[in-house]
C-alpha cells in the first residue's frame, strides 16, 4: 500500500476511505473532514477511528458521567480526580493512594487467558503511570451458568490469565467476585482493579509541556497484536457467526511489564519525567494525542523510529497497535542521558521518537513525509458526544408488579437443606479453586484477602497505616431497579470496608452494560449512573474515576446491568482491624440491622429461577450510621461480617467455616431471617461482657440489634436444625472442584 | 551477619526475603544479578519470583547471571546459600542441588497455607527447628513438583538430605513429598514453600517461617 501523506490527502479529496470498516459512522467521518478541512490521511483515519471508539471516547456515556463531577461531594482527600489515568486520594502521613478498575470483557471471551492477563497488565500500567508503585490487584469476574460448556472453556482460562500475569508481576491478588448468570454467557465480565501507593510529591500526570522536551517511547517493541482492539472488539456487539476476531486481542508478557515497573519507578524516583502516559487501548494514537493535548498541544513524532517486532507493519498499524508493556514519557533534554542509563540497567528498549513543539498541532512523519497533522484535542478529548435515546424498558413494570413466589423452608429438615443448598450454590460456594491460583502473599503486606469482606494491605511497616478495598455489584437488584441497584452496591462495598474497621474514602466504578444503541439498556445505564452519583453525594464519597463497558450483549440479549463499585478506605492501624470471623467459643453473636422480607433479587429466588419483585430501597443515611457504629465498635469486636448475597444463611456459613468453630443460633422466623437479603446488616461477634456496650452503640446510632446466638461446637445449629461443620464444609467446598476439576 | 539477597529481573520476593533476614536478626544486603560482587556477605538468599520471566525453563537463564558465578564458587567453599521457590529452581539449574522442579501435577498455580515437616535440622538454615517439627508456611508456585531419578532419590534419602516434607496430601506431585533438600556438604538448601512470608501472624499464616532466618544468624555466630 502506498504511503498516504497529508500532501496526497490534500490533492485527492475524493479518495474512498474505509471508515465504516474501522468502526466510524458516516457523520463522524464527515466531522473529521470538517476539522481537518480535507479528507484525513489513512494514518489520521486510523487514529480518529480508535480514539473516537466507544471504548476510548465515552461518546455514549459522557453526558451521564458528568454527574460524578456535578454532584461530587466536598472532599479534602481527592488529590487527582476524574480524567487522568487514575484518581488519587490522600490517605494521610504523606501517602497518596491511586486505584482504578477497568473492564477487559470482550477480549476475554475470545481469548480467555490473554484477555484476562492483559486486563491486569493494562490497569497496572494505569496505576504506574500516576507515579505509584502498584501494590495489589482485585478481579470481579462474571460468567454464564456454572455448568454451561462455554463456562468451562472461559472460566479456567480467565482465572489462569489473571493469576499468570498478576503473579508474575509480584502483585498480591486480594479479592474480587465470581458470579454466574445466564446473561453472561458469551459475555463474560473481566474487571480488574489495581491499587498503588506513592508520596504526594510523586504524582505524575499525562501532559507534554515545554517546547524542545523529548518524547520517549520505552518498553516492549511494537507488534501487530491488538490492532483496532478498542474499535473493533470493545465497541461492537458480537454477531452470531461473525468472523473470528482473534488478531485484535493483545498478547501480554508479564516479565517485560515487571521490568518496566521497576525501571519506571527508578526513573520516577530521580524525577526524570515531565509527563507520562502508558500505551493501552489505542496504543500510540492515544498516548501521543493525550500527552499533546494535556500540554500546550504541539508535538512532533517520527513514527519510523518506533522499534518494531514486525518490520512489515504499516504506519497506520503502528498507530493502532495495542502491543502491551509500552510507556511514553516526556523528558527534558538535560535528563535524557540518565533516563537512557536506567533503561539500559533494566534492559528496557528505549527510543526518542519526537519532541514537544511550540505549535498546537500533533505532527507525525514517516521517513520525513508528514502523514498526520491534527489538533490533538480533536483526537483525544473532542470526539463525538451522543445523547442516545433512552426509555424505560417494558420488563421493568412487568417484573416489579410480580411477587417472588418461592418455596420457603419450614422445620428442621427443610431449614438444613436450604442452608446446605445455599452453601453449595455456585454464586456462594467456596472460591478457593479460583483464589488458590493467585499469589496473595507477595510483597508481605497483605492483611486481608479473599474470602474476607475486603482486601487490606499495609502501606507502612512502621506506622501500620493501611488501606482496604472492596468491589461489589448486585446485578439482580440492578435489573429490577438500576437506580437503587447502584446505590445498594455502593453501600455494600462501603460496609465491607467498615466491617474491618476501615473508613470509606473514595469510589471507583466499572459500569458493564449491553448495547447503548438499545434505548432500554441506555436507560439502565443512565439510572445506574444517577443512582451512583446520588449515592456518592449522600455518603460523601468522591468518584475518582472509572470505566464504561458497553456492547456486552449477544444478539438482542444484553447482560444484566452490572455496575461494579469499588470503595477504598483507610485504616490507621492494620493490627487493630476486625476479622470477618472468630476463633473462640463462648462469644455472643448479634445481628445489626433489621431483616425485612426481601426476597426479590435474592440468591434464594435466583436458585428458583425468579427475577421478579421490587429491589429494596437503599437507606444510605442508615448505612452511614451503621458504618460509624462499626468503626467505633472495631475497638471491641472479635469479628464482624457483612451480610449480602445469600443473607444470614450464607453469612453464618462463611463465619463458622472460616476457623471451624460452630455456632448455635435461635431465630423466631427462620425461613425469612435466613434467606432474606435486606441490605445494611452485619453479624458481629463479641465477648458476652461487651453486650451492653454494643447495645449502647446500637442505640446511639439508631441501628436495630438482635441477638443471634453463641459461638462454639462442631456444628451450625439453627433452632432444631443441626448441620455439622463437616457436611457444611463439604457442601461449600465441593462445588468448584466438581465443576472445574 | 550480612545476608545477601539477590535480585534478578523478574524476582518478586526479594523485599520480603530482606525483611525476613532483618526480622531474624541479620543485616540484609541487596545483590544485583549483573554485578560480579558479593559485597562481603556471609550467606546468600535466592528469593522467589520469575527470574528472567522463567523463559526457556525456570531458573535456566539465571544460572548464567554474573552474580551466580560467584555464588557457585562461594557455595563450593561452604558459604550458606538458601534458594526459595524460584531460587530453588535456580540452584537446581546451577547444579548446586540435584533434581528439577516441574509443573504441579494438577497444572495449576497453587497458593495455599501448607504444613511441612522439618526433617533435617542440621543445616545452617534449619538449626532453629526441632527435627520432626511441623510448621505452616505459604506454598505458592506453578512448578513445584520435585523430580529426580531413582538413584538420586535414594542418595538424598540415604544421606538425610531431604530437609523438609509436605504433610498430608501431596500438593504438587513431588517425589517422596519433598519440599526441600540440601547438598552433600549441607550448606546449600533449596525449599519450595516460602518461610519469608511467615514471619508474623499479621501478614502470614504463622510466624513459623522465621526459624530459617534465625538459624542462619546462629550458624554464622558459631
Amino acid at each position: 500500500m502506498a504511503l498516504d501523506t497529508v500532501a496526497i490527502a490534500q490533492s485527492s479529496p475524493d479518495n474512498v476511505q474505509p471508515f465504516a470498516e474501522l468502526g466510524l459512522k458516516a457523520d463522524e467521518y464527515a466531522r473529521i473532514k470538517e476539522i481537518l478541512g480535507r479528507r484525513p490521511t489513512s494514518s489520521e483515519l486510523a487514529m480518529y477511528s480508535v480514539m473516537w471508539s466507544e471504548h476510548c471516547s465515552y461518546k455514549s456515556s459522557k453526558t451521564h458521567l458528568k454527574q460524578f463531577g456535578e454532584k461530587a461531594p466536598k472532599s479534602d482527600a481527592l488529590l487527582v480526580g476524574i480524567g487522568e489515568n487514575a484518581g488519587v486520594v490522600d490517605v494521610g502521613q504523606g501517602y497518596a493512594v491511586t486505584f482504578k478498575i477497568e473492564s477487559h470483557n470482550h477480549p476475554s471471551f475470545i481469548e480467555p487467558y490473554q484477555g484476562a492477563a492483559t486486563g491486569i497488565g493494562g490497569i497496572v500500567r494505569d496505576i504506574l503511570t500516576m507515579g505509584a508503585r502498584p501494590i495489589a490487584v482485585m478481579d470481579p469476574l462474571r460468567f454464564g451458568p456454572a455448568d454451561a460448556p462455554d463456562t468451562r472453556r472461559v472460566l479456567p482460562g480467565i482465572v489462569a490469565g489473571v493469576g499468570g500475569y498478576g503473579n508474575c508481576l509480584g502483585l498480591p491478588n486480594i479479592g474480587g467476585e465470581v458470579v454466574f448468570d445466564e446473561t453472561y454467557i458469551g459475555n463474560p465480565l473481566v474487571n480488574a482493579l489495581c491499587v498503588g501507593v506513592m508520596k504526594h510529591s510523586d504524582i505524575k500526570l499525562a501532559k507534554a509541556a515545554g517546547a524542545g522536551n523529548l518524547v520517549v517511547l520505552y518498553g516492549a517493541k511494537t507488534g501487530g497484536d491488538g490492532i483496532g482492539g478498542v474499535s473493533v472488539l470493545a465497541s461492537e456487539t458480537f454477531g452470531a457467526g461473525g468472523s473470528t476476531k482473534r488478531p485484535s486481542v493483545q498478547v501480554g508478557d508479564p516479565f517485560v511489564e515487571k521490568v518496566l515497573i521497576e525501571c519506571s519507578l527508578e526513573i520516577f524516583a530521580e524525577d526524570l519525567v515531565i509527563g507520562i502516559q502508558d500505551l493501552g487501548g489505542a496504543g500510540l494514537s492515544c498516548a501521543t494525542s493525550e500527552l499533546a493535548s494535556g500540554g500546550s498541544g504541539g508535538m512532533k513524532v517520527a513514527l519510523d523510529k518506533v522499534p518494531l517486532r514486525d518490520p512489515s507493519l504499516s504506519p497506520e498499524e503502528i498507530l493502532m497497535s495495542e502491543s502491551q508493556e509500552r510507556m511514553c514519557a516526556i523528558v527534558e533534554p538535560s535528563k535524557i542521558a540518565r533516563f537512557l542509563e536506567i533503561c539500559k540497567k533494566w534492559d528496557v528498549t528505549v527510543t526518542v521518537i519526537g519532541e514537544v513543539t511550540d505549535g498546537d498541532r500533533l505532527e507525525i512523519t514517516w521517513n520525513g513525509e508528514v502523514i498526520v497533522n491534527v489538533p490533538p484535542r480533536t483526537v483525544a478529548h473532542e470526539g463525538p458526544v451522543y445523547n442516545r435515546p433512552l426509555a424505560q424498558p417494558a420488563y421493568i413494570d412487568q417484573v416489579n408488579s410480580q411477587k417472588v413466589n418461592v418455596p420457603m423452608p419450614s422445620g428442621a429438615f427443610e431449614i438444613k437443606a436450604a442452608v446446605l443448598k445455599l452453601a453449595g450454590a455456585p454464586n456462594l460456594a467456596d472460591k478457593s479453586w479460583v483464589t488458590a491460583q493467585y499469589d496473595k502473599y507477595v510483597q508481605g503486606n497483605t492483611i486481608q484477602a479473599q474470602p474476607d469482606d475486603s482486601g487490606m494491605v499495609r502501606l507502612d511497616e512502621k506506622t501500620h497505616l493501611g488501606v482496604a478495598i472492596s468491589t461489589d455489584a448486585n446485578a439482580n437488584w440492578s435489573y429490577l431497579n438500576p437506580y437503587q441497584g447502584a446505590k445498594l452496591a455502593l453501600a455494600e462495598a462501603a460496609r465491607n470496608i467498615a466491617t474491618a474497621g476501615a473508613r470509606p474514602l473514595a469510589v471507583t466504578n466499572c459500569l458493564n452494560f449491553g448495547s447503548p444503541e438499545d434505548p432500554g439498556v441506555m436507560w439502565q445505564f443512565a439510572e445506574s449512573v444517577r443512582g451512583l452519583a446520588d449515592g456518592c453525594l449522600e455518603m460523601g464519597l468522591p468518584v475518582t474515576g472509572g470505566n464504561v463497558s458497553f456492547y456486552n450483549q449477544t444478539g438482542a440479549v444484553a447482560i444484566l446491568p452490572t455496575p461494579v463499585i469499588g470503595v477504598l478506605g483507610v485504616i490507621q492501624d492494620v493490627r487493630k482491624r476486625t476479622p470477618m470471623s472468630y476463633k473462640s467459643s463462648g462469644l455472643e453473636l448479634f445481628l445489626l440491622g433489621e431483616t425485612q422480607e426481601d426476597l426479590a433479587g435474592s440468591e434464594w429466588a435466583f436458585l428458583h429461577g425468579q427475577r421478579v419483585g421490587q429491589s429494596p430501597d437503599a437507606d444510605l443515611a442508615r448505612e452511614m450510621r451503621l458504618i460509624e457504629l462499626l468503626l467505633e465498635g472495631n475497638a471491641f469486636f472479635n469479628a464482624a461480617h457483612d451480610l449480602s448475597q445469600g443473607g444470614l444463611s450464607a453469612g453464618l456459613t462463611e463465619m463458622v467455616l472460616r476457623h471451624n468453630v460452630g455456632a448455635t443460633i435461635s431465630l423466631s422466623n427462620p425461613a425469612i431471617e435466613l434467606l432474606s437479603e435486606t441490605p445494611g446488616r452485619v453479624i458481629v461477634a463479641i465477648e458476652a461482657s461487651k453486650a451492653s456496650q454494643l447495645q449502647a452503640l446500637a442505640t446511639k446510632y439508631s441501628i436495630a440489634i438482635s441477638k443471634l446466638g453463641t459461638t462454639g461446637g462442631e456444628s451450625l445449629t439453627i433452632n432444631d436444625a443441626v448441620i455439622s461443620l463437616d457436611e457444611l464444609r463439604t457442601a461449600h467446598t465441593s462445588t468448584f472442584p466438581r465443576l472445574f476439576g | 551477619m550480612r545476608v545477601g539477597v539477590i535480585t534478578f529481573p523478574g524476582t518478586l520476593d526479594d523485599r520480603d526475603a530482606a525483611r525476613a533476614v532483618v526480622a531474624g536478626g541479620s543485616e540484609a544486603v541487596s545483590l544485583w544479578h549483573a554485578d560480579a560482587d558479593l559485597k562481603s556477605v556471609d550467606a546468600v538468599i535466592l528469593p522467589g519470583g520469575f527470574s528472567y520471566g522463567d523463559y526457556l525453563r525456570c531458573g535456566a537463564i539465571s544460572r548464567f547471571a554474573p552474580v551466580m558465578q560467584l555464588v557457585i564458587e562461594a557455595a563450593g567453599k561452604g558459604m550458606p546459600v538458601l534458594g526459595i521457590c524460584n531460587g530453588f529452581q535456580v540452584l537446581c539449574e546451577s547444579h548446586l542441588l540435584p533434581g528439577a522442579l516441574t509443573r504441579n501435577s494438577d497444572l495449576h498455580f497453587l497458593c495455599r497455607d501448607q504444613e511441612i515437616e522439618i526433617v533435617n535440622n542440621t543445616t545452617p538454615w534449619t538449626s532453629s527447628y526441632k527435627a520432626g517439627e511441623k510448621i505452616v508456611i505459604p506454598l505458592k508456585n506453578g512448578e513445584g513438583s520435585f523430580q529426580c531419578d531413582d538413584t538420586t532419590l535414594a542418595e538424598l534419602e540415604g544421606e538425610g538430605r531431604v530437609i523438609a516434607r509436605y504433610v498430608g496430601q501431596n500438593p504438587n506431585g513431588s517425589r517422596n513429598l519433598i519440599a526441600g533438600i540440601t547438598n552433600a556438604r549441607g550448606n546449600v538448601v533449596g525449599l519450595m514453600p516460602h518461610p519469608e512470608h511467615a514471619i508474623d501472624e499479621l501478614t502470614g499464616p504463622s510466624a513459623q517461617g522465621l526459624g530459617f532466618f534465625t538459624s542462619i544468624l546462629h550458624a554464622m555466630a558459631k
